[in-house]
This record gives C-alpha cells, sequence and structure tokens, in this order.
C-alpha cells in the first residue's frame, strides 16, 4: 500500500511541468538575489499569526521549521524531509504517537543554542495558543492532543486519534519555530521583530519597500545558504514585475505570473529566461446560497453545474488565465484526486455537453425555474477571479440562466458571505501543503466549517468525512473521498469546484537550484538557490 | 498680518475634527473588516477562534462610540495610533513614505513651473500665432494624457531605447534610496515619474498662466505703462506677469497638495513606496486608524498650502496685504 501511494506521489511530481536543465550543476557561492514579492508589505511578521504571502516570502529565509516538502522534490504531493528534525519518524502507538528526534548544534541568529523545547514551545504556541496570541492555523491540529518535551533532543506529538493528514499538516510552512527564551519574555515580540535559525539573517527592512537578508554562516546545512544575501522588493503591480525582470531589476517572483507576462518574457528575453510552472493548489469554487430560492431546490443547483463545460473551458481559459487542469475537489497531482474517468460522471465534468445541458434544461422547468436571473457575487481580482466568473456566466447563459456579477473588493466579498448575503458565489480555495483529507473540509457544511458559505446541511457527507478523517489506510481513505466527492458535487449539489490554478514562473536563467511548486507558500527558504554569473 | 496668519490657523481645527468624524463614519459603512482581509484574503482556511482574537487584539469589537471617542482624544493628543495591519503606529508608516511623495511632488512642481510660466505667458503675447498653437496643442495633450498611461508608456519607451542602443534593456530602480545616500540612484529612480506627473500638472498651469496673462495684458495700468514708453519687456516682468501670478499660483498650490497622497496609480507604475499608495493599501485593507491618519494628513496639506497661498498672495498683491 505504501509502494503504492508513493508512486502515484511519484508521478504526480513528474506531472508538474517543470522546465529545468538537463544536466545538474555545482551550487556557486555569492551574489545577492533580488526577488519581487507581488504585495504592498505585510502585515506583521509572525508567521503563526499571519496569511498572506506577503509575510511567508518576507520572512521563510529566516526561519526554520520541523519539517518541510522536500526542496529538491517540492511538486511531490508526498515527499516530506525533516528540517530541524533528524529523520522523518515512524508512527507508534497506532499511528497515536509521533516522535522527533531533533538536530544537536543549531544556534539562533542570537548565538543561543535551539533544542526541543524550542520546538515544542513554537508548535504549542500553534495548537494551543496562549490567551492574547493569534494563531490562524489552530484549527488545523484538531488530532493533536499534546506535545511533549521529554528532554533537549527530543519532541512527541501526542494525538488523539490516527488520521493521515496529520504529517502533511506538520509540514506547514508557517511553523517558524521561535526561540522560547524571547516569547517567555514577549509573545508579541516576532510580530514586530525576526529572530531565527534559518539560512539567512535579518538584515533591514524598509517598511512597505524592501526586507534583507545576509548569509547565516552558522546555518545547519552543511555549504547552504550558497547566496551571500537577497533583497525582496515589494512590487504589487503585474506590469512593473514584467518590466522589472525584463531589465534585471529583480530575478524573479515566487507567486504566479499570467500566461501573457510569461510569453512576454520569453519573447523579449529567449534564453535569458527560464520557465517553470505547475499546477496550483488554489482553485475557485462555485458556491450557490442553499438558503436562498430557487438555489434551496437540488435540481437548479444541479442545473447550473450541468451546464459547465470544463474540459473546453480549460483549453481556452489556460490561455489568457492562471487556471489550467480539470479537477475535483482533491489536487489534480494527489493520489487522493479523481481521476478523468471518476469525474466525468459528476454534473460539470460531462464530456458530452450537449446532453447535459439538456438534461440541466429539463431539470430547470422540473425546477420551476426558467428563465432564472441572478447575481453572481465575486472579488474585483482579475487572475483568475474576474476571468473564470466571466466564463461562468457565459456557460450559465447556454441553458437559459442570465447571472451578473456583482464585483466587490476583498472585505466587502467576504463579508458578504459570511453574512448570507448573496444568491451565488465564486469562492477561493486556497490552500498550501497538499493535504487533501485536510483540504476538503473546506467542504464540509458551515454548520461545522464555518468558512463555507453554502450554508447547507448533510449529514451524510459529515459522516463519510468523519470515517475518512480517521482511516490511516490510504486507499480505503481514498474510496471514501471518493464518495464525499461525489457527495459534494452530484447528490447535494453543494458546491462546483472550478478549474485549478496555475503557477506560471519566468526566472532569470541565472537563478539556480530553485524548483517549482505546488503552493505559492511552500519551498521558500531560499537556502539551495545559487547564481549562475 | 500675525492675527491674521493666527485666524487662519484656528480655523484649521474645527476643519480637521470634521473631516476626523466623517472619514470614522465612512470608513465603517464599508462591509466587512480588516481581520477579514487579514486571514481571508489568501483565499485559504482560517479559524473563526482566530478572528475573534483579531478583532479584540485591534479594538474593533468595541462599541462604535467608544473607538469613536477614543479617536477623537487621540487626534486631540496628536495620537493617531497603530495601524491596524501592521500593528506598527501610524506615524512611523506615514513617515516611512513621505520623502518619496514629497520629492516626486516637488520635482513634479519645478517641473510644472519651468514649463508653464514661460510657456504659458509666451502664448499669451503671441496670441493666434503658431507658437500659441502650438503650445495650446502641448498643453490640451498635458490634460488629456493619463498621467498612469504616459509613466507606462515612458518606461516602456526608456526599455526599448535602452535595448535598442545597449542591447540590455533597462528601467529606473523599483526600491527607493534616500537622495543623501545615492543621489544618481535617487533622480534616476524620481525623474521619470517627475516629469509624467509635471507634464499634466504643467498643462493645466499653462492653461490658466495664459488666459491670466492675456486679461491682464488688456489691463488700464498695462496700457498706461506703455504709454509711458517702457518696454515691453518690463512691461511683462515688472507689471502683467506678477499679477497674472495669483491664480496660477493658487493652482499650482492645489495641485501641489494633491500630489501629497494623490499620485495613486503614478507610484504603483513606478513601484514608489509613496503615501498615495499607502492609501490605497491602507483603504483595502480596511486598515481604519491608518486611513483615518493618512486623511487627516491630507487635510492638513490641504489646509496649510492654502495658508501659505494666502500669505503668498499678500506678497504678490500689496492691496491685500494692506487691507
Amino acid at each position: 500500500m505504501r509502494t503504492w501511494f508513493l508512486k502515484a506521489g511519484l508521478s504526480a511530481a513528474l506531472a508538474a511541468c517543470v522546465v529545468l536543465p538537463a544536466t545538474a550543476q555545482t551550487p556557486k557561492r555569492g551574489g545577492t538575489l533580488t526577488y519581487m514579492i507581488p504585495a504592498d508589505g505585510g502585515p506583521s511578521l509572525d508567521g503563526h499569526k499571519e496569511t498572506t504571502y506577503a509575510v511567508l516570502h518576507a520572512t521563510a529565509p529566516f526561519y526554520s521549521t520541523l519539517i518541510r516538502v522536500n526542496p529538491e522534490n517540492p511538486s511531490s504531493t508526498t515527499d516530506f524531509i525533516c528540517d530541524l528534525c533528524t529523520e522523518m519518524p515512524v508512527p507508534t502507538d497506532g499511528g497515536l504517537t509521533i516522535t522527533f528526534k531533533i538536530r544537536q548544534g543549531v544556534k539562533f541568529h542570537d548565538g543561543t543554542p535551539l533544542d526541543a523545547h524550542d520546538v515544542a514551545v513554537s508548535w504549542r504556541r500553534i495548537v494551543f495558543p496562549p490567551l492574547g496570541v493569534s494563531s490562524a492555523r489552530e484549527a488545523a491540529y484538531p488530532m493533536v492532543d499534546k506535545i511533549e518535551d521529554p528532554d533537549e533532543t527530543t519532541v512527541i506529538f501526542k494525538l488523539k486519534f490516527a488520521t493521515l493528514s496529520f504529517m502533511p499538516a506538520l509540514a506547514d510552512p508557517w511553523a517558524y519555530i521561535y526561540s522560547r527564551r524571547i516569547l517567555e519574555k514577549d509573545q508579541h515580540f516576532h510580530e514586530r521583530n525576526i529572530m531565527g535559525s534559518g539560512p539567512f539573517k535579518f538584515e533591514a527592512l524598509e517598511i512597505g519597500q524592501s526586507i534583507r537578508g545576509v548569509r547565516n554562516p552558522d546555518y545547519y546545512y552543511p555549504g547552504q545558504p550558497y547566496l551571500d544575501g537577497f533583497n525582496a522588493i515589494f512590487a504589487p503591480k503585474q506590469q512593473t514585475r514584467v518590466d522589472a525582470i525584463r531589465a534585471d531589476r529583480a530575478a524573479l517572483e515566487f507567486r504566479g505570473q499570467s500566461p501573457s507576462a510569461r510569453d512576454q518574457l520569453v519573447k523579449e528575453l529567449g534564453d535569458k529566461i527560464t520557465v517553470q510552472e505547475s499546477d496550483w493548489n488554489c482553485g475557485n469554487v462555485f458556491t450557490p446560497n442553499h438558503k436562498r430560492k430557487p438555489f434551496d431546490d437540488v435540481r437548479v443547483r444541479k442545473a447550473l453545474f450541468m451546464a459547465v463545460d470544463q474540459w473546453r473551458g480549460a483549453e481556452a481559459l489556460r490561455k489568457i488565465a492562471i487556471v489550467r487542469t480539470v479537477g475535483g475537489i482533491v489536487f489534480p497531482g494527489s493520489p487522493f484526486a479523481a481521476t478523468t474517468d471518476e469525474l466525468t460522471g459528476f454534473p460539470g465534468f460531462s464530456t458530452d455537453i450537449e446532453k447535459s445541458r439538456a438534461e440541466a434544461r429539463r431539470l430547470l422547468k422540473e425546477a420551476g425555474a426558467e428563465g432564472l436571473s441572478v447575481e453572481m457575487l465575486n472579488r474585483n481580482v482579475d487572475q483568475p477571479y474576474i476571468i473564470v466568473g466571466t466564463w461562468l456566466v457565459d456557460e450559465f447563459r447556454k441553458i437559459g440562466v442570465t447571472v451578473t456579477q456583482k464585483i466587490v473588493p476583498t472585505g466587502p466579498w467576504l463579508d458578504a458571505m459570511r453574512t448570507g448575503d448573496f444568491t451565488l458565489a465564486m469562492e477561493a480555495n486556497c490552500q498550501m501543503v497538499v493535504n487533501p483529507i485536510a483540504d476538503s473540509g473546506r467542504y464540509l457544511p458551515h454548520e461545522i466549517y464555518k468558512e463555507n458559505f453554502a450554508f447547507h446541511d448533510d449529514p451524510v457527507q459529515v459522516e463519510i468525512y468523519n470515517k475518512m478523517v480517521r482511516e490511516t489506510d490510504p486507499a480505503k481513505a481514498r474510496v471514501l473521498m471518493r464518495a464525499y466527492e461525489r457527495q459534494i458535487i452530484e447528490v447535494g449539489a453543494h458546491q462546483l469546484p472550478t478549474l485549478w490554478f496555475y503557477r506560471i514562473l519566468p526566472i532569470r536563467s541565472y537563478v539556480k537550484g530553485w524548483k517549482i511548486s505546488t503552493s505559492h507558500y511552500l519551498n521558500q527558504n531560499l537556502a539551495n538557490i545559487w547564481l549562475d554569473r | 498680518m500675525y492675527q491674521y496668519i493666527l485666524k487662519r490657523v484656528l480655523l484649521t481645527i474645527p476643519t480637521l475634527l470634521g473631516a476626523a468624524a466623517l472619514v470614522f463614519l465612512l470608513m465603517r459603512l464599508i462591509p466587512g473588516d480588516i481581520c477579514l482581509v487579514r486571514l481571508g484574503g489568501g483565499g485559504g482556511s482560517f479559524d473563526p477562534k482566530a478572528l475573534a482574537a483579531c478583532h479584540a487584539e485591534i479594538g474593533v469589537d468595541r462599541p462604535v462610540i467608544v473607538q469613536f471617542l477614543e479617536f477623537i482624544w487621540g487626534i486631540v493628543r496628536f495620537d493617531f495610533g497603530t495601524s491596524m495591519w501592521s500593528g506598527k503606529p501610524v506615524t512611523t508608516e506615514i513617515v516611512a513614505r513621505l520623502p518619496i511623495s514629497l520629492e516626486i511632488a516637488l520635482l513634479a512642481t519645478a517641473v510644472a513651473i519651468s514649463i508653464a510660466i514661460p510657456l504659458g505667458t509666451i502664448s499669451a503675447l503671441k496670441q493666434n500665432t503658431w507658437i500659441d498653437v502650438a503650445v495650446r496643442i502641448f498643453a490640451i495633450g498635458g490634460i488629456a494624457t493619463p498621467s498612469f498611461w504616459l509613466g507606462i508608456v515612458s518606461i516602456l519607451l526608456v526599455l526599448d531605447v535602452s535595448n535598442a542602443i545597449t542591447g540590455t534593456p533597462w528601467m529606473p530602480p523599483i526600491d527607493y534610496v534616500p537622495i543623501w545616500k545615492d543621489p544618481i540612484r535617487n533622480l534616476s529612480m524620481a525623474v521619470l515619474p517627475a516629469i509624467t506627473v509635471g507634464y499634466r500638472y504643467a498643462a493645466v498651469s499653462m492653461r490658466m498662466t495664459r488666459s491670466a496673462m492675456l486679461e491682464v495684458m488688456r489691463e488700464d495700468y498695462v496700457r498706461t505703462a506703455r504709454a509711458k514708453g517702457l518696454t515691453n519687456k518690463l512691461i511683462v516682468n515688472r507689471h502683467a506677469l506678477k499679477n497674472a501670478l495669483l491664480p496660477v499660483v493658487t493652482l499650482l498650490g492645489i495641485e501641489f497638495a494633491f500630489l501629497i497622497g494623490g499620485l495613486v496609480v503614478t507610484e504603483q507604475v513606478f513601484n514608489l513606496n509613496g503615501v498615495g499608495r499607502l492609501f490605497v493599501q491602507a483603504v483595502q485593507n480596511q486598515d481604519y486608524t491608518l486611513t483615518q491618519a493618512l486623511v487627516m494628513l491630507t487635510v492638513a496639506v490641504f489646509v496649510f498650502t492654502n495658508l501659505i497661498v494666502d500669505l503668498l498672495y499678500g506678497w504678490l498683491d500689496p492691496r491685500i496685504r494692506f487691507s
């Protein structure tokens, strides 16, 4: 079973379309990498508290984590390796106890030693935040019962129940290890300051403009980092970032560019630019509000799903938007993802679109919802929210449903969804480490998962999920995942996952060693990057 | 004179307080809040407990009236609080952005003055000649062309021209260095935005200069000066231009005040970490405290600039000073 799982993970890694030099080169030391962060500057500097990549891209190079995705194979959805631990543990006690041995001789940037107590204190801060401390990912660890640190080299996670979702959750790139000495004095220190044990030491922060780091000579991976330092510049406008790469004011950005930006840079820079591409663990979710008529009727919801031709949509949209792959509720590269055959039976995934739309029109007639005219809430972000939204509007038109988009800024968009003040909505589903069981928890009814805005009720769906989350056999969990997916898309027609995002990174060719991953949150510590010039 | 200045300064207090109350209420009418943007903006999952903790941390869970009174009390003490987004004092956030905005505003004003006053005067003096027509076309072009478009085109032009000449595309730096640290790098970043903003600014001022000059040149005292046999140069420089500049100075003042915080799109195009960009960021993030402080700053700049303009009136026109 384990072999099957590894093979599936490997094939998923190979599926990521990464354009890399065929031969391995010896890394060169030195140089400063200038990259851009496509944002206006983040909020605080505390990784435990924040959620925006603007913070992660600025701070990840300064910190260590317990485990992480393999930087040499970051496209894999199953390949996790130690960062501060010495070897990946084998769970004991029926999967309820996971014991990590911590590297010795690791130092924080202030020269103090890092040991298992720092790791445990940091993880307890994430999972069981003290009063007055905000942990953005506290809810990601419902399985954790206790975190123990019996000595300076051991950290033990005791679980309430064994689950396949624990290890990916542990590879959270935000789970920075902080010094317990600092946290004991001030739990809010890291909101305003940077002090870690990662490959780079903090040099300077120009508010809203840039952050700089220099090589940590005491880094625990021998020879790394290769760079003397880095300079990360905040640049929110896409055209500025494209121009800056063209003029070599910066070598890359780590989030993702549009297909047109990629094509422009390739055309203008030729072999001076290398493009890395990958499916992205993000997508939009089309959500009808079940509390609003006529979407309280499953036939109407299903009819809307059946109007959508995702296969042809993917072919067309990939040329203009950062979307590409048709998939269900699980990231397409994961062993848990539905195959094409498994998907095509669902409404919204049919390969015979005319038949599907005829059935959709029949369902609308049967439900007395012919000539329906409704509003769809969407976010004022072009790539790809508005583009995907516009495509959906046109798809619905083909079954006689008129949908107009109400495009609003992020705050009002979230507020309208949370208060139920919408009929149809384009939700976002952007995750980090591919963790199919945990990630698909966002489809649970609102009563259980508060950030699901379909406002539906489905005890069968909940029951399947609860079984799946406690299943430790990957093959059996996969079967349950299919049943869970069917319940969401077909039986209940609660929500429709639309095309998965596609990550496109044009990179100056002299930047070597870095490989694209399935999320812009992953593989950001920059330790293995080097400059070939 | 001192009494006049004092009166004007005291009048700014109710203006500032009125603006403060207005922006406080308007910000809270926008649906959503900063915690939602902070936790849910990335499209990922977040814990409702984190949302509640965020609300408590920044104090938006308290009654609005309490927040309002605290805000007003802060203004009275010149304490604008901390940014809800970054947790840093708003003064730190603004002071970090002010130098680049001020520099662009000053350079753009210099560009505008150096183009508008000579060309506007020549245009008026050569009314209905080809020179006048050319200057008016130049001015209309400046008014009709959006600065951000001109900015994008100018960057692309610089990239393409430098590529054609040297084989390597060049563009201005995208990170700011103060002029006292590296003048060349600083100016290479600031010149292009100053020209693109200054062109529009010059165009508006040029048309104002022209029409004011045309009016003044028809005044009795100009005719009298001519009758006395004064040279045209002397008439223009000593009698006409000084009087024609009154409305131009007003316009320059208003435009200058607008540039501090108003260069929203230009700052984005040139990746300038200025007050305009901060303003947009604050509104998008629904950062109440920072937006309120920025509005107060903008109002204060307008009020202060108007005060300076009024004082300049006195210098330019003795009749105002003596009355």
